[in-house]
């Protein structure tokens, strides 16, 4: 079952309005619907440039711009993996490649069973556990081989 | 006897090892063993190889445990650890472990000790003390206070942050703003985050006391999508402030307004540039603009802006509270007063030292961070994030201070140190450090936009050995391009981490064939 809704677009108008009025609003319409959605749908991009009374090119931008933003909707889960310093320090390359190779896929891409997305992120914070991951909301420190095959084989079970 | 309490770390970096386990498992004893106990949720005291450790209170001391996973919680309550009993996992007074015992807590001085949303419990600590005595003082007073105490700024640059307020104060302008740089993304860091989870009402009161001295009455705080517990946390804190009255109309009583506003980030690293970071709070793509003008003239939305970050303005209260010598006592040449200082990577002893400026880089690395986790020589330490240099063991004795890590080519950034053993290829990360120039660049200016492109091929052909003397002489020409030409610090330091490996790492770029097979 998909954390996210489906497409909608009353409820993408619905949503834009509510954050509509604020200044500088792109960014927090933009989460909204990413939260909801759990990407940014093509139709949406028109729909937020037309309420903010900016270019589709502008949105366009603006959403291609933030690593956070997809265009595509994600798997089932989203699972992140480290890949900065810290979490180099102590293998953090060695398990993203694990992770490629049992997914079947590359940095942002999704796996053939539409479960998982795998993305990578420049630090968590939390670098004195490194290294580190998030599946979708929960945060993983001190990850090693066994911890990755438990969170990957949860993805195929939650 | 009162209510016992037990504390436990909701920090994100006690919660990745299994802290909400623990409270868990810590809440079914209780139950199960008919015991009326409060479980308070605190920030980490950054002792992270010890996370999850909780905590007792007994006859008004605190003894901790630690490492503790949910599988130890039953033969805790056997062996008495709400009466601070002997077990494996007993470390004592947490004030007397060494590691936290060496360190001058100023700016951490509450963290986690109290319950991190409970006004209550931080004015108990010396909470809003700094603010009280803010609102006496009156505007330029607390302005003179901050400049005279040699606060510089926290996030890396070392700006000093009274005259910051001095300009905005300055300005005149229907509407000021004071923006918190929440947006942490140096690898190696994590004090921002410790502080908006642990202690988030010691970041309001230090935006609260800013909005008062320069005359702003809205703050923001943007923080990072990377930090969903911080959002969460600081935005309940902003509630609870609020709801007792230090925000809003009138602040703590008096004639000043402020309110604070959370903004999320979405992932893009330049937005900790601070004027990349005022863009994309006015809901545009997160490009660096050129200054002059400057943020404290024509910043948010053009208006006079204090842009500072986090640990900045967290250092504000206990600077008004003990006054700017008080704080300036503690320090080393012109960097005065503490860092908190990340301890990350593979390191024995990982997490949060603050201390005065001075501490040798040796000090902290072999000292306080016991060395390696792998056990390993330690090679390199990269200082100041990925835009930090890397440190060689020779380089050891460089004192923690802003001009000390310049006079040697490097910085200190926002205090993260990253450890590496001697299984590193520094080659490898010089071509991360472009790479990830290249990855993060907001696409303003041409040496960060293509010249990090080119530096991740050029450093390919130095370690597939291809014409390798004019392939080094050329990545030294493109770094000085950067280095010179950018228009901010992302492609402005890039060089550092890149050239310091090619300096003191030399033997890592030969041409090894069996390097060049691997990527």
């Amino acid at each position: 079952m998909s954390r996210f809704e489906t497409w909608n677009k009353d409820r993408a108008r619905e949503i834009i309005a509510q954050h509509a009025e604020q200044d500088g609003a792109a960014l927090p319409i933009l989460h909204a619907l990413h939260e909801a959605f759990g990407y940014v749908h093509r139709d949406a991009v028109t729909m937020v440039a037309s309420a903010l009374n900016l270019s589709r090119a502008e949105v366009y931008g603006i959403v291609t711009f933030y690593h956070d933003f997809r265009s595509t909707p994600p798997g089932t889960h989203v699972l992140k993996l480290c890949r900065a310093e810290a979490c180099q320090s102590r293998g953090g390359d060695a398990l993203a490649a694990r992770a490629r190779e049992a997914l079947h896929v590359d940095w942002g891409e999704i796996t053939a069973d539409q479960r998982v997305t795998l993305e990578p992120v420049f630090c968590l914070g939390l670098c004195a556990c490194a290294p580190a991951a998030m599946l979708d909301e929960r945060v993983f420190g001190r990850l090693d081989a066994q911890l990755l095959d438990t969170l990957l084989s949860a993805t195929r079970q939650l | 006897m009162s209510r016992p309490r037990i504390f436990v770390p909701r920090d994100a970096g006690a919660l990745a090892v299994g802290a909400d386990e623990v409270e868990r498992a810590i809440a079914a004893a209780l139950c199960r063993r008919g015991i009326d106990a409060e479980i308070v949720r605190t920030g980490s005291r950054g002792l992270f190889w010890l996370e999850p450790m909780i905590e007792v209170a007994v006859q008004g001391a605190r003894i901790a445990y630690g490492p503790v996973t949910s599988a130890d919680v039953e033969a805790l309550f056997d062996a008495g650890v709400l009466e601070g009993k002997p077990h494996a996992l007993r470390l004592g007074k947490p004030e007397e472990i060494p590691y936290l015992k060496r360190q001058t807590r100023l700016t951490f001085a509450r963290c986690g000790i109290v319950d991190r949303l409970s006004i209550a419990d931080y004015r108990a600590h010396g909470g809003f003390k700094g603010l009280e005595r803010a609102l006496s003082l009156g505007p330029a007073a607390t302005v003179e206070e901050v400049v005279r105490s040699g606060l510089r700024g926290r996030g890396g640059a070392g700006f000093p942050t009274g005259i910051k307020w001095r300009t905005t104060a300055q300005a005149q302008a229907p509407q000021k703003y004071i923006v918190c740089n929440a947006d942490e993304g140096d690898s190696g860091t994590f004090s921002d985050r410790m502080i908006m989870e642990g202690d988030p009402f010691v970041l309001i009161e230090g935006m609260a006391i800013a909005g008062m001295a320069v005359g702003a009455t809205k703050g923001f705080i943007y923080i990072r999508s990377e930090y969903p517990h911080a959002v969460e946390t600081f935005g309940r804190a902003l509630a609870a402030a609020g709801a007792e009255g230090y925000l809003g109309p009138r602040v703590a009583g008096s004639a000043h307004e402020f309110d604070i506003e959370i903004r999320v980030g979405a992932g893009a690293y330049v937005c900790g540039e601070e004027t990349a970071l005022l863009d994309s709070l006015e809901g545009k793509r997160g490009m660096v603009r050129a200054k002059p003008p400057l943020p404290a003239h024509h910043g948010l939305f053009g208006q006079p802006t204090v842009v500072n970050n986090v640990i900045s303005l967290a250092s504000v209260p206990i600077i008004l509270a003990e006054g700017a010598d008080a704080y300036a006592a503690f320090g080393l040449g012109r960097s005065r007063g503490t860092m908190p200082i990340q301890l990350a990577g593979n390191v024995k002893y990982g997490g949060l030292f603050e201390a005065g400026f001075g501490v040798t880089l040796g000090e902290l690395v072999d000292d306080i961070g016991g060395g390696t986790a792998s056990g390993r020589p330690v090679r390199a330490v990269q200082v100041g994030g990925p835009l930090g240099a890397y440190f060689p063991r020779a380089l050891f004795d460089t004192p923690f201070d802003y001009e000390a890590f310049a006079a040697r080519d490097g910085l200190i950034g926002h205090g993260g140190i990253v450890v590496f053993d001697d299984t590193v290829d520094m080659a490898r990360q010089a071509r991360f450090a472009m790479e990830f120039c290249a990855i993060e660049s907001c696409g303003k200016c041409t040496p960060c936009r293509i010249g990090s492109t080119r530096g991740v091929e050029v450093i390919d052909r130095i370690v597939r050995g291809e014409n390798q003397a004019a392939n080094l002489a050329l990545i030294e020409e493109l770094c000085a391009t950067m280095k010179l030409g950018s228009l901010c610090a992302l492609g402005g330091f890039t060089p550092y981490p890149v050239l310091s490996a090619l300096k003191h790492f030399p033997e890592d770029f030969g041409a090894a064939p069996d390097r060049a097979a691997a990527e």
